[in-house]
């Protein structure tokens, strides 16, 4: 009886030592890559955090590097094998990604497309391939329009403009010229560098009548007679008698951080720089909308993909934390923690987060928000850049200049799809 | 064994006993890559898939390339500017520097301390400088005395010259020190005997300092021609936003290279190009050696 | 020192006349008056960089050279973050250990390109010198993957295997190598000196301001080494000092107050070498027994 007992204890001792250690052995470690930035960084800890205690076999570790340099990192990284389970990839690369095979799409059963279609912002669909999503976001982005309150204060301006034209009023008032006809103090900021050229694309394009692309963005359509007006009353802006200047102080969210600017646009992703620039009183609101009352906004969004080097139990740890940080609850983290805004509109577009003063304008953007689909987002970007020195440094006509920018774009989509 | 060789033979194990090491470190660590990188130029590769044959087309593509002509002749203004100007600028300080007791060592360290300084944190100094007022220094200037306005850097005629400065006077203090040494292992004997002889000091200069400053001048002709043709620092930091200056007024070869390969990810172009300014450079360095032989 | 500037100078003005004396002086002035003021040109980037790194963040757009509230709370903050010392030590071990390496095997194989005929010299001269001609961005692949197979990812050695000799180094020795006379080294042949301890005791000493040059040189260029440690490197604690400081640059906003004030912290140490090794740059080299 006694021998009994103490085997049975020592037999419970064993199977328990045995579970603790099956239990450890069962632990899987996932990698985690992101860019670095304080408030996203800080916000993933207490994602994984919370993770990992609903999850206590899955341990979670990330990596960041420097946000510049993030893209090259990761291209040297994951086809040498060395990269992460779970990745986060701007929405623009995921062709890329997905055609070198080095993420898989995520299992239709955990991530049912019909559903994510229905619960997600639309946009998020570019994502959608058959049946399948590949990657999905956690937070999206889109533009709104930032002004210097005090500046506004101090011209006698009520409120920011509700339209184009108001924005050339108040952008009138509140340039200011040195004697020799230097801007001192701009309207508004310009730069196709920074924003604008998503304004362009997607906002002035459309609200000038026109649509930037056709065929699911593989046509460019914006060498037409919108889009010219459109590109005539961009860089009417900067021309004299107009309320900014390109090149004003070198970068248009320096200009505006330095109170020598009244409006500024920009994306969501700004606001926490502007919040610890000491001295600005800032406002934002929606894009101005035409003088139909016609709004349109552009989105970005930066998505998590599971990696082709994730498999057997990695895999499914890493199903599980994907589907944690597109949940409801880091969604609100997320906007919390980071100001990113979340990707479903059951989220964001809560009666508090809509009408929250900072977020508001963004969230409510959304709503008429197109994502362009970029091949190549930086030399898309040049083409437009260039579009408007053409015009500018070399006097060249808007429309001569607007159709050698489409025209390069369009070979440049052109051999993209060719090859993918 | 060793002792029934000739002198001269003896010479040869030795030399290659020396050069053992490092011609495998040569081999291993930069012939492998630079191979590698022109079997690359004729495939096509975006780094994250796999590699496909192309032949000729990355070259085909650049020659149809209106940038990459552009490129070029950047990548040339660059050199036949900046070579001459910064071995000029820096002989002349070297040389009244040799001179110089008072406050020798302080004056060499004003020059030399550019050198010493981050290069990314330079050009955006530089680059707020040329900014158009009410930011930029230079601008600012000119407002005070009335003058109108330069544009720097939003210009396609301006911007090159303009981001070449900072790379001449990142460069200076270097190429200094490099010729105070130069200067310094001449032996004094040679001025002794011209001393006596009565000579001049142009003659001195031109006689005896300069033809025995031959080889710190064959290095750094060479040396700073390849920093030149390979200027990239500069040029990226001070055009951020528009990579390569507006219209590509300043893109040089190696800014070309970089965006083809880390912001476009044709890699098989890249490389190309990067086949293309090995050449050059391989060219101008020899033609260099060459023309700066001893006859 | 100055003694041997002394010296220097003397050689100069001994080639004057008396009457010419004063003219002398004249022109020693202006010299001096115009080395000095180039000098100061030279430095105003650099007092601009100190001026931005004293701050305010609203403030660094401001062309005035003195900040209105000056303040070391960029310094503070810098300092005050615990990483920044990991970086600086990792930058220190790289840029010290890769320096001796260059001033050793640079300076054996330039002296032995130099003073040695051998079949395949100048082969394999050209060689090395073609390894400039390749830009570091084209590299970092190869070398990405062949650290990946060796397992030198996020390790020291893995940062700085690349530059453990330069094709630079060779060069400049091999140049300097020129100015040292045959005639010395068959002396220490038939004074019955192998070859390794004639690099090394006879020639070595006479090339001194070349290698402080070198070392100068190869210090400053691993200091600010940038894209290859951020490729090969993972971990946080691995990063080496640029690698750090470029993550003040996040993507909604570049601290330059902190990118400034990280570059004149950085630029302590390169100062510091400097200071170290210049003596024997301007000491020159004295070659007893020479006949000219």
């Amino acid at each position: 009886m006694r021998f009994t007992k103490l085997k049975a204890a020592a037999l419970a001792t064993a199977t328990s030592a045995l579970t603790v250690l099956s239990s450890a052995a069962n632990a899987v470690e996932i990698e985690y890559w992101q860019y670095f930035f304080d408030a996203r960084v800080a916000a993933m800890e207490q994602l994984i955090e919370n993770f990992q205690a609903a999850n206590p076999d899955i341990t979670v570790t990330m990596t960041h590097f420097p946000y510049a340099d993030y893209r090259t990192k990761v291209a040297a990284a994951i086809p040498a094998g060395e990269g992460p389970d779970v990745v986060q990839l701007f929405y623009g690369w995921l062709n890329d990604y997905k055609a070198a095979e080095l993420i898989q799409p995520l299992p239709a059963g955990d991530f049912p497309a019909d559903a994510i279609d229905a619960e997600f912002f639309p946009m998020v669909s570019a994502m959608r391939e058959g049946d399948s999503y590949w990657a999905l976001p956690t937070a999206v982005r889109s533009l709104a329009l930032f002004y210097n309150e005090r500046l506004f204060e101090e011209a006698g301006i009520d409120g920011p403009p509700e339209t184009l034209d108001e924005m050339l009023e108040i952008g009138a008032t509140l340039t200011e010229r040195d004697g020799a006809g230097n801007i001192t103090q701009a309207g508004l900021t310009m730069g196709m560098n920074a924003q604008d050229h998503h304004w362009f694309r997607e906002g002035l394009v459309r609200q000038f009548g026109g649509e930037p692309y056709l065929d699911d963005y593989k046509t460019v359509n914006y060498n037409t007679e919108a889009g010219q007006k459109a590109m005539e009353f961009y860089i009417g802006l900067g021309e004299e008698g107009g309320i900014g200047a390109i090149g004003f102080m070198d970068e248009p969210q320096a200009a505006f951080k330095a109170g020598r600017a009244g409006m500024h646009i920009d994306g969501s992703f700004r606001i926490g720089s502007l919040n610890k620039t000491r001295g600005l009183k800032w406002g934002v609101t929606e894009l101005p909308a035409n003088a139909d009352g016609v709004r349109s906004n552009y989105s970005s969004y930066w998505v998590n993909a599971i990696t082709t080097k994730a498999e057997g139990e990695k895999y499914d740890a890493a199903v599980k934390f994907m589907q944690y940080i597109t949940s409801d609850e880091a969604m609100q983290i997320w906007l919390d923690v980071v100001g990113e805004l979340p990707a479903k509109p059951s989220v964001g577009l809560t009666e508090e987060n809509a009408n929250n003063e900072t977020f508001g304008p963004f969230i409510r953007g959304l709503a008429y928000a197109n994502t362009t689909k970029f091949v190549n987002e930086s030399a898309q970007r040049q083409l437009l850049i260039d579009a408007v020195e053409r015009v500018k440094l070399q006097g060249a006509s808007i429309a001569d200049s607007l159709a050698e920018a489409a025209a390069a774009e369009q070979k440049l989509l052109d051999d993209f799809y060719a090859s993918n | 064994m060793y002792k029934n060789l000739s002198i001269a033979q003896k010479h040869i194990v030795w030399a290659w006993a020396f050069l053992a090491l490092p011609v495998v470190f040569y081999v291993v660590i930069r012939f492998y890559p630079t191979a590698n990188a022109m079997l690359i130029s004729f495939q096509d590769w975006n780094l994250l898939g796999s590699r496909t044959w192309a032949g000729m087309e990355n070259y085909q593509k650049l020659w149809n390339d209106p940038v990459f002509w552009q490129v070029f002749r950047n990548t040339f203004v660059y050199l036949i500017l900046g070579t001459p100007i910064s071995l000029v600028l820096s002989f002349v300080v070297a040389y009244h520097l040799d001179k110089t007791r008072f406050m020798h060592g302080t004056i060499r360290m004003l020059y030399f301390l550019p050198f010493m300084t981050s290069a990314v944190a330079m050009a955006w100094v530089w680059r707020w400088f040329y900014q158009p007022v009410p930011i930029g220094l230079f601008n600012n200037w000119l407002a005070q005395f009335g003058i109108p306005q330069i544009e720097f850097l939003r210009s396609t005629t301006n911007a090159l010259p303009a981001i070449l400065a900072p790379a001449v006077w990142a460069g200076l203090g270097f190429q200094i020190i490099i010729f105070m040494a130069g200067l310094r292992a001449i032996p004094q004997s040679y001025y002794e005997a011209a001393r006596i002889d009565g000579v001049s000091k142009w003659s001195v200069l031109f006689e005896i300092t300069i033809p025995l400053l031959k080889p710190t001048i064959v290095f750094l002709v060479v040396f700073s021609s390849i920093g030149f043709l390979r200027i990239f620092d500069q040029v990226f930091n001070m055009t951020t936003g528009d990579p390569g200056g507006p219209l590509n007024s300043t893109k040089p070869l190696v800014l070309q290279i970089y965006q083809s390969a880390f912001t476009d990810f044709d890699m098989g172009y890249a490389a190309a190009q990067t086949v293309v300014l090995f050449l050059i450079l391989l060219v101008v360095s020899l033609l260099q050696l060459y023309l700066l032989r001893d006859r | 020192m100055a003694a041997v500037d002394d010296i220097r100078a003397s050689s100069d003005t001994l080639f004057e006349s008396r009457a010419a004396r004063r003219k002398a002086n004249m022109g020693q002035y202006i010299r001096w008056s115009l080395l000095f003021l180039g000098g100061i040109m030279m430095v105003m980037p650099i007092v601009y960089m100190l001026s931005t790194s004293l701050k305010w963040p609203h403030e660094i757009y401001d062309v005035s050279l003195i900040p209105k509230e000056p303040h070391l709370e960029n310094y503070t903050f810098v300092l005050e973050d615990g990483r920044f010392y990991g970086w600086f030590i990792n930058s220190l071990i790289i840029a010290t250990i890769t320096t001796i390496s260059n001033v050793l095997f640079d300076s054996l194989v330039g002296y032995t390109l130099c003073k040695f005929r051998f079949p395949g010299r100048y082969i394999i001269f050209i060689a090395i010198l073609s390894t400039l001609m390749i830009p570091t961005e084209m590299l970092v692949i190869p070398w990405y993957l062949m650290s990946q197979s060796f397992g030198w990812l996020d390790t020291h050695w893995g940062i700085m295997f690349p530059g453990l000799m330069t094709a630079f180094g060779t060069f400049l020795m091999k140049q300097f190598f020129e100015t040292v006379p045959d005639d010395f080294i068959e002396a220490a042949r038939i004074d019955g000196l192998n070859e390794l301890q004639i690099w090394w005791t006879v020639a070595m000493p006479l090339v001194r301001p070349a290698l402080a040059a070198l070392a100068i040189f190869v210090f400053l260029g691993n200091w600010t080494a940038f894209i290859w440690p951020l490729i090969v490197t993972n971990s946080w604690d691995m990063y080496t000092l640029p690698v750090g400081l470029s993550t003040f640059a996040d993507e909604a906003d570049v601290a330059w107050e902190l990118v400034m004030t990280g570059a004149a912290i950085s630029t302590i140490p390169t100062l510091v070498v400097f200071l170290i090794f210049q003596r024997f740059i301007i000491r020159g080299v004295v070659m007893a027994g020479l006949k000219g």
